[in-house]
């Protein structure tokens, strides 16, 4: 665990105690069975709005915290814990882009508002299936932005969407000629498809560079909800092997069971202190952010993969049920690690970075 | 899958008979159902069936070539090993499909065959052999799944007839059977010992079947409740207190054909490589080799799994010619078919990224859609029929001599 102050401890504290009791799995299959367009649901919403998360990582001057990165991560590792369907990381990836390119107008406009949780924000980078920042095509001319952005998480409820093109990033707001259509994912979570036809739109500075770096920010901030889904999983899974009688014993007694619970519990560990290294390296402003995300969201994507199999292979019927919550966390767990890349496009870069 | 050549088998009558196989073909299979197998109707239930599907189906279930090698007097093919071979094989290159299966044909057939009384051979074994009785598997309960010996539901001796009182769970297909398989209790002081084999008809007062659902959004098994349900005792199967050895038996024909041996594994496996999918949705790089070198190398690993899967198999059947039914190594196999089928399930997944994890509407390729639901699914495989732990114990303690923990 990274050394927190006191005030992020308070926050996870807070967090912890929030997402477990006012909004535990059994609120996000509420949520599900309900399929509100938006993709979550909106009281729960307003609560988390109403606790300042989204000002996590806006200044105080535009009425936000000024936290950073860690403790946004704090927050989603909470959230990821109890799927709670947010679109907090989409706000915040949005957020990042005007924190780094953002003129101080832009700033002005929109992090104030963002901070008192009045807009739905999101980052809009893909064109495929799958994450390929290399390959965009939606362009900007005379200020007017036209394109297609594909499972665009929040899609549906956004109001303001970071667009990367071809040269960079850009605001354009959700109220403009923005056509929707909804992608219905296994996670029951939004992802739409979204068309930009000459919609109005504002570049943010940074050029194309900036696209990398809010990619970075906002796998740096999946990374940090998937090992809280991952330690979740976990523990849950541990707890029902303790429980469940087989052969005149618990599950927990045989040592073939044993030997995995320690290897998942140990591929945490790494993966806790890789989150925490991207999400430090982040807020430090260390040169090597690149790295250091590609090898969380590495990392993470492998141990959730494992975890989430695991949770359902190792409650045995039981977990491949609808009512047992084991398949809402394998269900989860592949979209965010298509998410803004996966192991092998992060473990790619890892290699490219490191000039191999 | 290709199918092996047929070395030790004289040339002639298999000609002869291959001939005969392919004139029947032609003139019953209906050419319009030509590799218009429905593989997902064991999973997702049964469905409505076209009129040729019915004439298909009534006629390999009169000719008795849906079970080939099951005896010719209760309504099997009555084929040997060799002529069963030729029949996958020329219907395999006309593109047929066999419309007789379920659990009465994998696993209750063979074990009643070979535990059954002629009566009961008689009563049961056409039925299954012309697709007619649908049957269901009543093994687990709620506190009996890996520990199948510790069952609680309990059948007392009513003079001609047991009253059976109880619950057992995951009963796949239970809302569609017609009849169940199933182990009780009939002594509650031993336990191995104290198991009997029962025979139930589904509509049977006091059975009470309510459907589950799963995480791939489908019901195909239920929970099923026994309240003072009358049942015969002519439909015993053994002695009363032989049931764990019967019950035994049968799993060992369900995890041989859960492994893959028969046709399952080959349709699994057929349709676009995964190479081919993955250079559609990841592209090429400059030489044509597939763009992503990570995944590329983790196509390979498993597609090299496959082949020593089915070459493995392939070996297992030579082998097994001389040999009695199924042997402990199905357990074996049964966990590498397992693997390789959920391997095969997250790299489609993985390849084909957010296309990939569409759960129903707009914007989704109808088999992308249907791999989503097999992947879900197919967690199961390593779950139902002894999970992969319970076969790796087998094989430790029975094929290494492994010495039992418990
Ligand atoms: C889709 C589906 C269909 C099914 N259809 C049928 C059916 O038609 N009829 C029927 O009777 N049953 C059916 N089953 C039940 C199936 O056989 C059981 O689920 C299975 O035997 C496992 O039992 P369990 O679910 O109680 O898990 P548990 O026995 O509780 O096991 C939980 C986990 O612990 C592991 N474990 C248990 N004991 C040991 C041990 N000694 N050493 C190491 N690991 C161990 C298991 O492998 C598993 O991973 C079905 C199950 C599924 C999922």
């Amino acid at each position: 665990m990274a050394v927190l102050t006191e005030e992020q401890t308070m926050l996870r504290d807070m967090a912890r105690e929030w997402a477990d009791n006012e909004a535990p799995v059994s609120a996000f299959r509420k949520m599900r069975d309900a399929a509100p367009a938006a993709g979550y649901d909106a009281a729960t919403w307003a609560a988390q709005a109403e606790m300042g998360w989204t000002g996590i990582l806006v200044p105080e001057a535009q009425g936000g915290a000024g936290m950073g990165y860690v403790s946004l991560g704090l927050v989603l590792e909470q959230l990821g814990r109890n799927l709670v369907a947010s679109p907090l990381a989409s706000i915040a990836a949005a957020t990042s882009a005007i924190l780094l390119g953002g003129s101080d107008a832009q700033k002005a406009q929109w992090l104030p508002r963002i901070a008192a949780g009045e807009v739905i924000a999101t980052l809009a980078i893909d064109e495929g299936p799958r994450f390929d920042p290399a390959k965009i095509e939606t362009r900007v001319e005379d200020g007017r932005l036209s394109g297609t952005k594909t499972f665009v998480p929040e899609g549906d409820s956004a109001q303001l969407f970071v667009v990367a093109a071809t040269d960079g990033l850009h605001l354009v707001s959700g109220d403009t000629t923005v056509t929707r259509a909804p992608r219905h994912l296994t996670d029951s979570r939004s992802h739409a498809q979204v068309t930009f036809d000459q919609a109005p739109a504002e570049a943010l500075g940074g050029g194309a560079a900036l696209i990398g770096q809010v990619a970075d920010r906002a796998a740096a901030a999946a990374a940090a909800e998937m090992l809280g889904m991952a330690e979740s999983a976990f523990a849950q899974t541990n707890d029902y092997l303790k429980t469940r009688v087989q052969f005149g014993q618990v599950l927990a007694s045989f040592q073939a069971l044993q030997h995995r619970m320690a290897k998942m519990f140990t591929e945490l560990e790494l993966c806790r202190s890789a989150v925490e290294g991207a999400l430090e390296a982040i807020d430090s402003g260390r040169a090597n952010v690149a790295q250091e995300v590609s090898l969380a969201k590495a990392v993470a994507n492998e141990t959730l993969h494992l975890v989430s199999r695991e949770m359902v292979q190792l409650h045995g019927g039981i977990g491949m049920t609808d009512e047992h919550d084991a398949g809402f966390y394998l269900k989860r767990a592949r979209v965010l690690e298509t998410q803004w890349g996966n192991a092998a496009w992060h473990r790619d870069r890892f290699a490219r970075l490191n000039g191999y | 899958m290709a199918t092996a050549p047929d070395i030790d088998a004289p040339a002639n009558p298999l000609d002869s008979f291959r001939a005969e196989v392919r004139a029947w073909l032609t003139a019953n299979f209906p050419p319009s159902l030509k590799g218009k197998d429905n593989a997902m109707s064991a999973v997702e239930g049964p469905h409505t069936n076209s009129p040729e599907e019915d004439a298909w189906q009534t006629a390999m279930g009169e000719k008795g070539w849906g079970v080939p090698t099951w005896p010719k007097e209760y309504g099997g093919g009555g084929l040997s090993r060799a002529e069963a071979r030729v029949l996958q094989e020329e219907m395999q290159r006309a593109g047929a499909w066999n419309p007789i299966g379920g659990m009465g044909v994998m696993m209750f057939g063979p074990t009643l065959l070979e535990y059954g009384t002629e009566e009961q051979k008689r009563e049961h074994i056409p039925a299954i052999a012309k697709g007619t009785v649908r049957w269901c598997q009543g093994y687990s309960e709620p506190g009996a799944g890996s520990d199948l010996a510790s069952l609680q539901t309990f059948a007392a001796d009513a003079g001609d007839h047991y009253v059976v009182n109880g619950q057992k769970t995951w009963t796949s297909g239970g809302q569609w059977a017609d009849k169940c398989f199933m182990l009780v209790r009939t002594d509650k002081a031993k336990k191995h010992e104290g198991i009997t084999f029962l025979l139930c008809d589904m509509d049977t007062p006091g059975v009470e079947v309510r459907p589950i659902r799963l995480i791939s959004g489908s019901s195909p098994f239920c929970e099923t409740f026994f309240t003072d349900v009358k049942v015969p005792k002519a439909n015993r199967v053994g002695a009363e207190g032989e049931g764990w050895t019967i019950g035994k038996r049968l799993l060992q024909h369900e995890r041989s054909s859960l492994s893959g041996g028969g046709s399952a594994a080959g349709r699994m496996f057929a349709g676009a490589s995964l190479g081919q999918i993955a250079k559609r949705y990841v592209g090429v790089d400059g030489e044509g080799r597939l763009a992503d070198a990570d995944l590329r190398s983790r196509i390979a690993r498993h597609e090299m799994d496959l082949r020593s899967f089915m070459l493995t198999l392939r070996r297992a059947s030579l082998e097994a010619k001389s040999n009695q039914g199924p042997s402990a190594a199905t357990s074996i196999m049964k966990n590498v078919g397992a693997r390789i089928m959920q391997e095969r399930s997250e790299l489609l997944i993985e390849i084909r990224g957010f296309a990939g994890l569409g759960w129903d509407g707009e914007g989704f390729e109808e088999d992308a859609l249907k791999d989503v639901r097999t992947w879900l699914f197919g967690k199961a495989v390593s779950i139902y029929g002894g999970s992969t732990e319970i076969q790796n114990n087998v094989i430790a303690k029975r094929i290494l001599g492994m010495l039992d923990h418990q």
